[in-house]
C-alpha cells in the first residue's frame, strides 16, 4: 500500500511538473507569435491572425522553439527571410535609426524650448 | 526680426511634414518582403508529389545550372494564369523548374498538372507551408531564381507575365 501511495505521488508530481513547463513552453511561444507581424493581414499579429500564413509561421515557431533556438534567434530567422517589417519591434541598425532617435531628438528640442522660456520668464 | 524666422522656421517643419505624408499617401500599404541581398537556399527534406518518398534539397540542385522555384496550388486561380508561360520557361535547356505544392489537396494537384501540363522536372509537397516560409514565401503564386552558386538571387510576388518571363529570360541567359 505504501509503495502504490510513493508511486501515486511520484506520478502526480511528475505530471505537474510537465503540465508546468507545457505552461511554460506555451507563454514562450505566445509572446514571440505576438511580437511577429502577419504578412497577409497586416494589421495583426500572428498570434490573432487565422490566415495561412499565420499557421505555417505558428508551426515554424514550434519547430524553433523544440530545436532550442533562443526568442532572438528565432527572430533573426524571419528577419533574415522577410526584413524587420515582420518583426513588431523593430532592431536599431541603419534602417530604423531615425525611427529610435527621432522621439529623443524631439524630446530634447522640445525640452530646450521649455527650459528656455522657464529661464526667460525668470528674468 | 525674431517672428520672421519663428515663421520661416514653422514654414519649414510644415513643408518637411507636407512631403512625408503626401509622399506615403502614394506608397502602397501593402508590405511586400524584398530580396535585397542574395539569399542562401534553405536546406530541407521534401517529399515528391509523383514519387511520394523524401529527396534531400542537395540532391534536388545539385546540377550546375538555373533553378526556378515556383509555390503554387490547384486552388491558386493565379497559379493557372501564369500556367502557360511556365510552360514556355520549362522548354528552357538551361533551366529547372521545380514546383512547391502549397498546401493544396493532393489529388486536386495532380489533376492540375494532367489537365494543364507539367512544366517542373520535379514537384515537392509543402502541405503546411513551412517549406514555403523557409524560401521567404508568404503566399501563392511566388517564384524564385537560383543561380549556378545555389543562392536565390530574385523573388516574384504573384503571378508571373510576359514581362516577368522575358527578365527571367535575360537573367539566366
Amino acid at each position: 500500500m505504501k509503495i502504490l501511495k510513493f508511486i501515486l505521488i511520484i506520478s502526480l508530481s511528475m505530471g505537474f511538473s510537465q503540465l508546468k513547463s507545457d505552461e511554460k513552453n506555451s507563454e514562450f511561444k505566445n509572446k514571440i507569435l505576438k511580437n511577429i507581424r502577419c504578412l497577409i493581414c497586416q494589421g495583426q499579429s500572428v498570434y490573432d491572425s487565422e490566415s495561412d500564413f499565420a499557421s505555417s509561421i505558428k508551426l515554424i515557431v514550434d519547430k524553433k522553439i523544440n530545436e532550442k533556438l533562443s526568442e532572438e534567434q528565432i527572430y533573426e530567422f524571419l528577419r533574415e527571410k522577410y526584413g524587420d517589417w515582420i518583426i513588431y519591434d523593430p532592431g536599431f541598425n541603419k534602417n530604423t535609426y531615425i525611427l529610435w532617435l527621432l522621439p529623443i531628438l524631439l524630446f530634447l528640442f522640445g525640452g530646450a524650448i521649455i527650459y528656455k522660456k522657464i529661464l526667460i520668464n525668470k528674468k | 526680426m525674431k517672428n520672421k524666422l519663428t515663421l520661416i522656421i514653422l514654414f519649414i517643419f510644415l513643408s518637411f511634414c507636407f512631403v512625408i505624408l503626401y509622399k506615403g499617401l502614394n506608397n502602397s500599404n501593402t508590405y511586400i518582403p524584398k530580396i535585397n541581398h542574395e539569399k542562401n537556399i534553405p536546406v530541407f527534406k521534401a517529399k515528391d508529389l509523383n514519387s511520394n518518398t523524401y529527396i534531400d534539397s542537395e540532391k534536388i540542385f545539385d546540377e550546375n545550372i538555373y533553378y526556378i522555384i515556383n509555390i503554387w496550388a490547384s486552388w491558386c486561380i493565379p497559379c493557372k494564369k501564369e500556367h502557360p508561360l511556365l510552360m514556355e520557361l520549362s522548354k528552357i535547356q538551361s533551366v529547372k523548374l521545380i514546383g512547391l505544392n502549397y498546401r493544396d489537396n493532393l489529388n486536386n494537384a495532380k489533376k492540375f498538372i494532367n489537365e494543364l501540363g507539367n512544366p517542373y522536372a520535379q514537384i515537392l509537397i509543402d502541405k503546411d507551408g513551412t517549406l514555403g516560409v523557409e524560401f521567404g514565401a508568404y503566399g501563392v503564386p511566388e517564384t524564385f531564381i537560383i543561380d549556378k552558386n545555389k543562392k536565390i538571387i530574385k523573388k516574384f510576388v504573384g503571378p508571373i507575365n510576359k514581362e516577368t518571363v522575358e527578365e527571367i529570360k535575360l537573367i539566366i541567359k
